[in-house]
């Protein structure tokens, strides 16, 4: 029936899983390699400090300033990290202390199916509601001229794409806080609003920080729903309502025409080995401040 | 005092009410803006062509090639994804399972892999490509949508197999059998549920991304048939389409995004019937 005995097959089984298991290890380390060996041509000619801090970006001259995308990219991200989590907080509050346990059964489709809606169509949704809205109604509110394509357009969907993410974190932390605490603060009289604030928001927030670090980190990165929005214009924003573009953004809408510029070429890398770098940093911090946690 | 308390409790539990409703909207208007536009423009032309000369200027055909790519690939990927993620996630629970430390240091990993932006995959997967000298293909696609899956199914497939009770594996062991026999014929069924939403979840992945597939997998008209050859994908031609000025053409990619949602809640439908379906085959303790 077999080709080979139970032995010959646990040996090949074996090594096939440790293979495997080999090449997962190495990933992250392939992923930098890769992308700082590209980059190199960059950063041999260009200081660290002169690319992230200068504002020229024009590759045919060499010149190569990436702060006004990693400017845009900080307030996309901020911003919508800003709408977010207090949205996350009051509903994962919500869902784990207040409501029926039947609506927690709700919830949980409604977050599955907002984290697998793809970033193309979160930005076809940009287009078609938030883009109009804001050029409509919420600009001319504040008195500002805008096509709607714009920092604030960008945060908006994004902040929506980091909902299901942040939120499915919070309500496992507030679901693993032990019940004993939250009877032993009611049974000395508390109110349940008194219990959450004191009681559960305390013991929760290393957990609550590490939510949103890990969203930040998500944030970062989106690509497709922000090029979609931001406008795309290469300038250091002023406002929210102005056009922006984002380091992820760059690296999509430029991939065509970077074969004639070998730097070029290069630069791209560099945004991507920014890129991964940022969330490498952010979740290792946040695994680290959780860990550290843990302990007390 | 009293009455302060009172008044700053209804005012939260109110404010949570609305925050806990606007995501429920938000879900509503993202559905309903996607459907709503979405069929206007569907036809049953869309479906079943390719796109005939001129369609980006809003002539006929459809958007087949990108729907057949785009399952072509995402099916290529989860089955290479699936081949080495069930091996390692396995291993981790059955060969490394009194080795904690170990353990936890792979989790740890993956989830610093899962955390990385799909447009860096697309990076990296492009530089791959160059130095092994692909041209954009279905296979240099298949690589990097891979790699972008592989955290995400091992990890999902790993807090399965972690659940499988110990008395279980010392059973098994009992009565003969090598450990590679407990991963693969025990653990395997113990957990088959769990295994096929980790594939179905990370399916819905590969077949959403278009960030990673931008640079590997290219573009084309045509149906795919080989694998050295480029071909289209779902995301990427919404994104083309909608960035054309001809408003048919704008109103094809309104379209294609529903095509892509209808896909993506059929495959999140599916694998919560799966998941209940063979929950019958793992034994209780």
């Amino acid at each position: 029936m077999y080709l080979l005995n139970r032995q010959q097959r646990h040996v090949v089984n074996s090594s096939w899983m440790l293979f495997s298991l080999l090449i997962i290890g190495f990933l992250p380390f392939i992923l930098f390699g890769g992308l700082y060996f590209k980059s190199f041509l960059l950063l041999k000619t260009h200081t660290l400090k002169d690319l992230i801090f200068l504002h020229s970006w024009h590759p045919s001259r060499g010149e190569f300033g990436f702060y006004p995308f990693i400017l845009g990219s900080v307030w996309v991200t901020l911003l919508a990290i800003l709408i977010s989590t207090p949205i996350c907080l009051l509903t994962a509050i919500n869902v784990t202390q207040y409501a029926k346990k039947r609506f927690l059964r709700v919830m949980h489709p409604v977050i599955d199916i907002l984290a697998g809606i793809p970033s193309v169509v979160y930005g076809v949704w940009g287009i078609l509601v938030i883009v109009p809205f804001i050029s409509r109604y919420l600009g001319p509110w504040f008195g500002v001229q805008t096509m709607g394509y714009s920092i604030l357009a960008a945060a908006l969907v994004l902040s929506v794409m980091i909902i299901p993410f942040i939120l499915n974190i919070m309500i496992e932390i507030f679901r693993t806080i032990p019940t004993e605490l939250k009877e032993a603060t009611l049974s000395l009289g508390a109110t349940k609003w008194q219990m959450v604030k004191h009681v559960l928001l305390r013991k929760a927030l290393p957990g609550i920080i590490a939510s949103v670090g890990f969203g930040l980190a998500r944030a970062f990165g989106e690509t497709m729903a922000v090029l979609m929005v931001v406008g795309n214009v290469i300038k250091v924003p002023h406002s929210v309502f102005d056009p922006g573009y984002t380091l992820p953004a760059l690296i999509a809408n430029n991939y065509g025409e970077v074969l004639s510029i070998p730097q070029y070429d290069s630069a791209l890398m560099f945004a991507a080995l920014l890129l991964l770098a940022v969330s490498l940093f952010f979740n290792l911090l946040m695994h680290f401040f959780i860990a550290r946690y843990n302990k007390y | 005092m009293k009455r302060t308390l009172k008044a700053e409790e209804t005012f939260f539990r109110i404010l949570m009410n609305i925050t806990t409703g606007i995501i429920l909207i938000i879900l509503g208007i993202i559905i309903y803006s996607v459907f709503e536009k979405g069929m206007k423009a569907m036809s049953w032309e869309m479906l079943t062509s390719v796109p005939s000369g001129g369609y980006y200027y809003g002539k006929g055909g459809g958007i087949l090639n990108a729907i057949v790519g785009s399952l072509v690939l995402a099916f290529g990927a989860t089955i290479l994804a699936f081949l080495i993620g069930l091996p390692v996630a396995l291993y981790m629970n059955v060969f490394l399972v009194r080795r904690k430390k170990l353990v936890n240091l792979i989790r740890f990993i993956l989830d610093l892999v899962w955390g990385v932006p799909s447009i860096v995959y697309g990076a990296f997967g492009f530089t791959l490509m160059v130095f092994i000298g692909l041209q954009t293909s279905l296979l240099a696609g298949i690589i990097t949508v891979t790699l972008f899956i592989l955290p995400i199914m091992i990890r999902s497939m790993d807090e399965i197999l972690r659940t499988v009770p110990i008395g279980l594996s010392e059973a098994t062991y009992s009565l003969g059998s090598n450990k590679s026999e407990l991963a693969f014929k025990i653990f395997t069924r113990q957990s088959f549920s769990g295994i096929i939403t980790a594939v179905l979840l990370s399916f819905g992945r590969a077949i959403g991304d278009a960030a990673s597939v931008l640079f590997t997998a290219g573009y084309t008209d045509n149906l795919p048939n080989s694998l050295m050859e480029p071909v289209a994908t779902l995301p990427l031609s919404i994104f083309f389409q909608l960035a054309s000025p001809v408003p048919e053409v704008q109103a094809r990619a309104y379209a294609s995004a529903l095509v892509l949602t209808v896909i993506i809640l059929i495959v999140s439908l599916f694998s919560r019937g799966l998941g209940k379906r063979y929950h019958k085959t793992k034994i209780n303790f």
